[in-house]
């Protein structure tokens, strides 16, 4: 009751990335933000891809080269697996909206199918690509 | 039940501003309709992907791709912008900075939509053959 004159003591922040224990529930948590982050630039990607078939076929051609490149390849594989990702998990964000999955049980085991349908439908999609031609 | 609220901001009357529902509702109705969007999206790259320009026009011209794609990205950068706004609020603090950044996710969702649509309307009207 006499501390009046002590200088008060810092009061707690909200706690941050770095005192957690790290759960498979936050990964996918924070995923979900950096693919949302990796979408946004592949959306401008699909910008350049509408605005150089606009320009005629020479623009369409150097675009279609720079996607085609290994580097181009690198970031379109990226962007597959994080497409299929965001997706999956936004369903899983849209079904815990309307309250339902949010026990731990069912929150970790859905982490989990999260990732294998990300990888799996990413794969499916590029062997269809191999398979039609399109690499 | 208790409130939580401290005296002050009971007193200056702050609190919700009464329309953050709307945001977060519009982008879950978004994101609804980018589920059939976007895996429609991915067949069109996939065939986009293996046909050269001819086929690309030829696939754009079709009315049906035409308005699906027009859909597809105007939803995407609508979804987007709703997205990297919360990025940005949680993450910056600087009022300027925040402001700065919430204004320029505004303007580049704004313009590569309006640029992407354009261009696809240009396409499809057979402006580009």
């Amino acid at each position: 009751m006499s501390d009046t004159t002590k200088v008060p003591r810092e009061r707690p922040l909200s706690p941050h990335l770095s005192i957690w224990r790290w759960h498979i529930t936050m990964a996918t948590s924070i995923l979900h933000r950096a693919t949302g982050v990796a979408l946004y630039v592949g959306a401008l990607i699909g910008a350049a891809w509408a605005i150089s078939l606009a320009r005629g076929p020479e623009t369409y051609a150097n675009f279609k080269h720079l996607l085609g490149s290994p580097l181009g390849k690198v970031v379109m594989f990226g962007l597959t697996l994080s497409f299929f990702y965001h997706l999956a998990n936004g369903v899983r964000h849209l079904v815990w909206d309307i309250g339902k999955g949010f026990d731990l049980k069912t929150a970790n085991a859905t982490s989990i199918v999260i990732f294998a349908f990300a990888a799996a439908a990413s794969a499916a999609v590029w062997a269809i690509a191999a398979m039609t031609g399109a690499l | 039940m208790v409130s939580y609220r401290t005296p002050l901001g009971r007193a200056r009357g702050l609190g919700s501003a009464k329309h953050g529902v709307g945001h977060w509702i519009s982008e879950r109705v978004g994101a609804v309709a980018l589920i059939p969007l976007t895996l429609w999206g991915v067949f069109g790259v996939l065939r986009l992907a293996a046909g050269d320009y001819g086929a690309a026009v030829a696939w754009v011209s079709d009315p049906l791709n035409a308005t699906l794609m027009v859909l597809l990205f105007v939803i995407s950068f609508w979804h987007m912008q709703s997205g990297l706004r919360v990025v940005i609020e949680d993450y910056i603090h600087v009022t300027l900075n925040k402001s700065a950044l919430l204004i320029l996710n505004l303007f580049v969702c704004g313009l590569a939509g309006a640029l992407a649509v354009f261009s696809i309307l240009k396409v499809a009207l057979g402006g580009a053959v």
